[in-house]
């Protein structure tokens, strides 16, 4: 099913990136990469974080100036200076993270850039809106403020926008990270829809499920090289290792959870954010020593605030957290630390990790001020570069220096640092949020055994994901959060819709219900 | 992304950044200097006068302005290095300018800009000429009594600041400019009561400091207070490399999210450091208070006793790239070009607040590397902003 | 199986419009709370103290004495106020601390609060004095003495909202008032002297965007040097050109107070609004005008979206660093209007640093005005009101050291943005440099 690079045929139409090459000082981030894109189909550009597919539709949305090759639509050579242009080529692109002003209503947001006149018209501007949503069937209301719109909606206005101009082309850069199931289900339908219309449309993702899901070709990257063209209907085990560029096995070997006595107790915490809203809302729940509770649910149903109220960075309201029987309610990160928390924070790079301090600086974070780091008010530098010496062979962290800012490493490799530090002391429970989060394949594998390692040694591990992916591979239990309360806690073996079903706010027996009713959804399509 | 590189190449990479900044630093001074010349001619009436004349009689114009700005920078050049005793006066200079600078430069590492190196100066000042002339004391005992209040004035003075910080986000710029003001409010008001007018005068003078409390002289204006000035300098530096609290203080600068789930308390760090801060600035203040001027006597506290230490100690610690080392070369530079202004001001008639042009030149060119490229096209710098405060992430 | 068709399974298509997640009082709301009785608590124990120094009566002049039409002197027994107003103070301050009270009622406590804080202490003040405390002067002094704070407000909103931070405007102000003086001594011409302070002002904001926009340079940072650069520019021509002939050189003229007809006679309204002098009126139609740029038309719309999203700006072909040069320099207008105020719109003459903090007052206007061009006026007027205060109970005699009372807008100014007004949310890219 996988064809060579070479035989991929020339067409008069459609949308050609002919041997394109984009630099970063010495980095080759594209290296003449040739790729098509024809009216009436969608296109997966497949690749692990770093790949270069980011990079290669930012020159083709006129982002980034291209070092080397050219763009030909319909035959015509395009120079993009600028989005302005790729547009008016008729290129629509929906971002990674989407690029609407936040303050902004969507109407605003629908005008930016396109505004008719000197003073602003915003009647006009709702027009557009009210037109588009019926003419695609996306429903928004123009008059909402953005920030006040879910995740979901947020992104219809995105696809919107990148309509409005007649696009011929549509580019979606990960386009599904931050939905539902339910959701991801409706946005394939929608991109189903606008195919059948004639739209040429490039779905880059590096979750080879939805590339059989949805694709009608698909072209991998690596490395900033096209590696390989490949039909739907390749095997999810050749589609990663063409991306990865060897065998991977994509299941966790993991031994049956022996759960031993309970170390975390949760009973009936709430949780307010900075604003005041209640976003964990009378949660309780326990976590036995040796095995993993998988926190399950969609991104920003509270699963972020229930780690940090556990670690003591978010006020609690009401509710109690006990660690092996200490009370940690309402404490300081540094108590929880000393009690034996190990934290992956959800955003490594915004709490987890300083880039400009050194590496070994990173493996000490929470320790540095006590023995053996610190002999009084001192840093022992050298405990400190051992400690980090040692931990960089445990741990694999490829680095020629631990004096080295923390800075140079690449995704993977910090990540290893944050759990480095955490798991290399005597732990209760380990809370890890995402810690596979644009984590290449290869270190996800280690991140995973090591999660399951220390499992094993009788921590208690409390995993927040939203990938279902991984809750699969590593829960013992799972436990599904909505809107901050909890909808159920469920075996690991219940089913992939069942769950998704749960994630949107059905309770099990609901959702095992719909699921029986509805047997083409969700599955494996 | 980036690769791997092996140690040679990196400590290759390290002295070339420490080389270009030398070079970026000595460009930016030279730049400094030509557009202080530029504004001397301009500013003089009878030497921009003889410009009408450039095209018939260049050599009128071109000598009356080199005559000009050669005269005013040679008398900058000696009276700042030019013999022992402008030696002295710069070294006289330059210490406070390192105690501020040093509180600038350790509040930035925290990721804090102390703009109130002034006012916690003003109170040090006050503390410390207080103790000087008030408190009948023995000597030693008595300098060193007055120089720990001007430090607990200082430190409570910026302690304040970082408390309203950490309580309740108040933004320590526009803080510390409002505090700058009401020391000096809080001196004027001082020096017309009795506690601290000299009895007898109407205007707003203090007794003099009593000698068991000024800093020791050892060569004219060299005093004592330098080598504390250099002790302070190492202080900070082992504090911030070496210490517990150094690495808090780094870590909440450069990323406070991590620092506090860490486990660090950003708040207490928030307040201890611009305690420390306000600590360095008052013993700015306590040398202006208990330096002995070149007759061996301290100035008394007055209204414009420590000038303007804090403003001048932020070009200091932003050209010192907020590290100790480099604050005690800008502190030195700095001083020199105080003490050379003043032999400027009586030699050449220029008046010293082209020093604070050049400053804030320097400064500016320095913190745009690019720009000091364009004009000087035989430097080659790297794209992108240079970090003067030492707290990017 | 009924229920499988009840359950409610949310899609693309009928997902909610809004999250909704029920709301309770936040740490931070709870500090700001009790901060706020406390603060207004010891106010009013002070002001209780004082009602034992009160003595005679409290005269408030409604017309100064050259006014056509005359109004009443309202004569306010002394104790007696200064006592209700203590007590209003302490009830309010129970009010907050309680945190009984709903919404709307703890903005009216704090209302009620200002209100009797201010005319306690004036009632204080005024007792028993020969002199009646005037009211008319007191309120068209603190438009006058706004008037910089507004226009230095009005740069740092257009400014900011494009994502620049201005923490110049006090160099832009020293700079500008500068310009004014000599250009108007030379000339002797107000509008040559309001042209040459609003070309300094933007000038000065060149260099701002110049260093911040395309080299770079941490803005907060930059700020303050180019403060210290005017500082020592100005300093420096003064020593050197300006000093020794100031006959020449520093004889600007100063505006006269322009009655707008009719209006002008208006009792206690016509000389706080309708006798002020072209700056003032400047300034009012500044705001006016700044609002509809940034609120209603495309490039108001255009700088708005390039402060909080840039790249989003950049995606749909708007040109991110000329957005914000242009701002940047039309913020540098309203600052040079400002900074001619501190010469020819006032005394004069120009001295060193005769700006004394005013742009960082109205930087703090800024901020506690939310980034919002009527807000922060509004904050600049409470700014004048102290500043004009301070200098108003100086001819009164009070038993308050003149120099506590000039530090008053200065502790006025800490005291906001320590959080009295709570916490705002500034453009989400402000003082983010730009690079693709």
């Amino acid at each position: 099913m996988i064809r060579p690079v070479a035989d991929e045929a020339e067409h008069g139409t459609g949308l050609q990136l002919k041997s394109i090459t984009k630099r970063f000082g010495t980095f080759v981030a594209n290296d003449a990469v040739d790729l098509d894109i024809r009216p009436g189909e969608i296109h997966c550009l497949l690749g692990e974080n770093g790949a270069g597919k980011s990079t290669l539709m930012n020159v083709l949305y006129g982002l980034y100036q291209p070092d080397g090759g050219e763009i030909v639509i319909d035959g015509a050579v395009q120079h993009f200076a600028n989005p302005k242009a790729a547009m008016a080529a008729g290129i629509g692109m929906v971002h990674q993270h989407f690029m609407l002003v936040e303050v902004f209503t969507v109407a605003e947001n629908m005008i930016l850039g396109r505004e008719p006149g000197l003073v602003v018209d915003l009647k006009a501007g709702r027009a557009t809106v009210r037109e588009l949503s019926a003419r695609y069937n996306l429903p928004v209301d123009p008059d909402a403020v953005v920030e006040d719109l879910p995740v979901g909606v947020q992104q219809r206005v995105e696809i919107l926008k990148a309509l409005a101009n007649d696009a011929a082309y549509l580019i979606l850069d990960e386009p599904t990270a931050v939905l539902t199931p339910q959701e991801i289900d409706e946005l394939m339908v929608v991109l189903q829809r606008l195919r059948d219309e004639g739209k040429g449309i490039v779905f880059i993702t590096h979750k080879l499920r939805e590339v059989r899901a949805i694709a009608d070709r698909i072209t991998v990257l690596r490395r900033g090289r096209v590696v390989g063209r490949a039909e739907p209907g390749t095997s999810e085990n050749e589609l990663a290792q063409l991306m990865v560029g060897r065998a991977v096995d994509l299941t966790v070997s993991k031994q049956h959870a022996e759960p031993g006595p309970v170390r975390l107790e949760v009973e009936n915490l709430t949780v307010t954010n900075s604003a005041g809203a209640v976003v964990v809302d009378g949660i309780s729940f326990e976590v036995a020593g040796g095995e993993i509770l998988c926190v399950a649910g969609v991104q920003g149903n509270g699963q972020s605030e229930l780690a940090d109220a556990l670690l003591g960075n978010l006020p609690v309201l009401s509710g109690s957290v006990r660690l092996d029987g200490h009370d940690l309610t309402d404490g300081t990160p540094k108590r929880a630390i000393i009690a034996g928390m190990g934290f992956v924070p959800e955003d490594r790079q915004h709490d987890g990790f300083i880039g400009s301090f050194t590496i070994a600086e990173n493996l000490v974070l929470n320790r540095f001020d006590r023995p053996p780091f610190a002999k009084g008010a001192a840093l022992d530098l050298e405990a400190i570069n051992g400690n980090a010496l040692r931990l960089r062979d445990e741990f694999d962290i490829r680095t020629p220096e631990v004096q080295n800012l923390g800075s140079s490493l690449s995704g993977g490799n910090a990540q290893k640092v944050v759990l480095a530090r955490e798991l290399s002391r005597e732990l209760a429970v380990l809370v890890a949020s995402q810690p596979t989060r644009g984590v290449d394949v290869g270190a996800i594998e280690f991140l995973h055994k090591r999660i399951v390692a220390e499992r094993d040694k009788g921590t208690a591990v409390m995993l927040v994901s939203t990938e279902l992916e991984e809750v699969e591979a590593l829960a013992d239990r799972v436990l599904v959060m909505y809107r901050g309360r909890v909808v159920g806690i469920v075996g690991p073996d219940t089913p992939r819709d069942v769950l998704g079903m749960m994630m949107a706010g059905c309770s099990y027996d609901e959702a095992v219900a719909l699921a029986a009713a509805a047997p083409t959804e969700g599955g494996d399509r | 992304m980036a690769e791997p590189e092996p140690r040679t190449n990196r400590l290759r990479a390290w002295a070339s950044a420490r080389w270009r900044d030398w070079t970026i630093t000595l460009a930016a001074f030279v730049l400094a200097l030509i557009v202080g010349a530029i504004l001397m001619i301009v500013a003089d009436p009878e030497v921009a006068g003889n410009f009408a004349y450039l095209f018939t009689a260049p050599g009128l114009a071109l000598g009356a302005a080199w005559t000009k700005v050669s005269t005013a920078y040679s008398a900058l050049l000696m009276g700042a290095v030019g013999s022992p005793s402008a030696l002295a006066a710069t070294t006289a200079a330059a210490a406070p300018l390192i105690c501020a600078g040093l509180a600038v430069g350790l509040a930035f590492r925290a990721g804090l800009f102390n703009i109130g190196a002034q006012g916690q100066a003003v109170v040090g000042s006050m503390a410390a000429a207080w103790v000087g002339f008030s408190l009948p004391l023995p000597p030693v005992i008595h300098l060193i009594v007055a120089v720990l209040a001007g430090l607990i004035a200082g430190a409570l003075w910026g302690g304040v600041v970082g408390w309203l910080k950490a309580r309740t986000g108040a933004h320590e710029v526009i803080v510390t400019i409002m505090m700058n003001y009401i020391a000096s409010g809080l001196l004027a008001w001082a020096l017309t009561t009795s506690a601290f007018q000299r009895p007898g005068r109407s205007d707003p003078i203090s007794p003099e400091v009593a000698g068991s409390a000024t800093f020791p002289q050892i060569f004219e204006q060299l005093h004592v207070g330098f080598f504390v000035a250099l002790a302070a300098a190492l202080v900070v530096a082992w504090v911030l490399d070496r210490s517990v609290l150094g690495f808090s203080i780094r870590a909440v600068g450069a990323n406070p999210h991590a620092a506090g789930t860490a486990g660090m308390n950003v708040g207490a760090t928030t307040i201890i450091t611009m305690a420390l801060a306000g600590a360095l600035a008052g013993l700015a203040g306590v040398m202006a208070a208990l330096g002995p001027s070149v007759n061996g006597v301290p100035t008394p506290l007055s209204e414009g006793l420590v000038g303007t230490v804090g403003f001048d100690a932020i070009t200091v610690a932003l050209l010192g790239r907020s590290k100790p080392v480099g604050i005690v070369f800008a502190g030195l530079l700095f001083g020199g070009l105080s003490a050379g202004g003043l032999a400027m001001q009586s030699v050449a008639q220029t008046p010293l607040t082209l020093t604070l042009v050049l400053q804030a030149l320097v400064v500016l060119f320095v913190a745009a590397p690019q720009l000091v490229a364009t004009l000087v096209p035989f430097l080659k710098a790297r794209k992108g902003s240079v970090s003067l405060t030492g707290a990017d992430a | 199986m009924s229920s499988v068709h009840d359950a409610h399974v949310p899609s693309l298509s009928d997902a909610p419009e809004q999250l909704d997640f029920t709301v309770v009082e936040s740490r931070d709301a709870r500090r700001a709370r009790l901060s706020t009785g406390a603060l207004i608590g010891v106010v009013g124990l002070v002001l209780a103290v004082l009602v034992f120094s009160t003595s005679g009566v409290a005269r408030f002049a409604l017309s100064d004495a050259f006014a056509d039409v005359q109004l009443p002197t309202i004569e306010l027994p002394g104790a007696p106020v200064v006592a209700v107003c203590a007590v209003l103070c302490l009830l309010a301050a129970a009010g907050f601390i309680s945190g009984r009270l709903p919404g709307r009622w703890s903005m009216l406590a704090g209302i009620v609060a200002g209100l009797a804080v201010t005319l306690g202490f004036l009632t204080w003040a005024a007792a028993g004095k020969d002199l009646p405390f005037p009211v008319a002067n007191q309120l068209a002094g603190t438009v006058f003495t706004a008037t910089p704070l507004i226009l230095g407000a009005l740069c740092g909103v257009v400014g900011e909202r494009s994502g620049v931070v201005n923490v110049a405007i006090e160099g832009q102000f020293l700079t500008a008032a500068f310009a004014a003086a000599i250009v108007g001594s030379v000339t002797q011409s107000i509008p040559a002297a309001l042209f040459a302070a609003v070309l300094a002002g933007v000038l000065m904001a060149s260099v701002l965007a110049v260093f911040a926009i395309k080299y770079l340079v941490d803005q907060v940072v930059l700020g303050v040097v180019i403060n210290l650069l005017a500082s020592g520019i100005t300093g420096f021509l003064f020593d050197q050109l300006v000093q020794p002939n100031s006959r020449v050189l520093n004889s600007a003229p100063t505006m006269d107070p322009i009655p707008i007809p009719l209006l002008a006679e208006l009792p206690l309204i016509g000389p706080v609004l309708f006798q002020q002098t072209i700056l003032v009126y400047l300034a009012i139609v500044s705001v006016v005008v700044v609002w509809f740029l940034l609120f209603r038309t495309r490039w108001g719309l255009r700088v708005r979206a390039v402060g909080e999203h840039p790249e989003a700006a950049d995606t749909v072909g708007i040109s991110v660093k000329r957005v914000r040069w242009q701002a940047v320099l039309v913020a540098g207008i309203f600052s040079g209007l400002g900074g001619a105020f501190f010469t020819v719109g006032s005394v004069g003459i120009f001295s060193k640093d005769l700006t004394v903090g005013n742009g960082f007052i109205a930087l703090a206007a800024v901020i506690m005005g939310r980034w919002h061009p009527v807000l922060a006026a509004t904050m600049a007027l409470f700014f004048g009101f102290v500043v004009q205060m301070a200098s108003q109970l100086q001819t009164l005699n009070t038993p308050v050291p003149s120099q506590f009372l000039l530090m008053l807008p200065y502790i006025a100014t800490i005291i906001a943005v320590a959080g009295l007004i709570g916490r705002t949310r500034a453009p989400a890219a402000d003082g983010i440099p730009y690079t693709k």
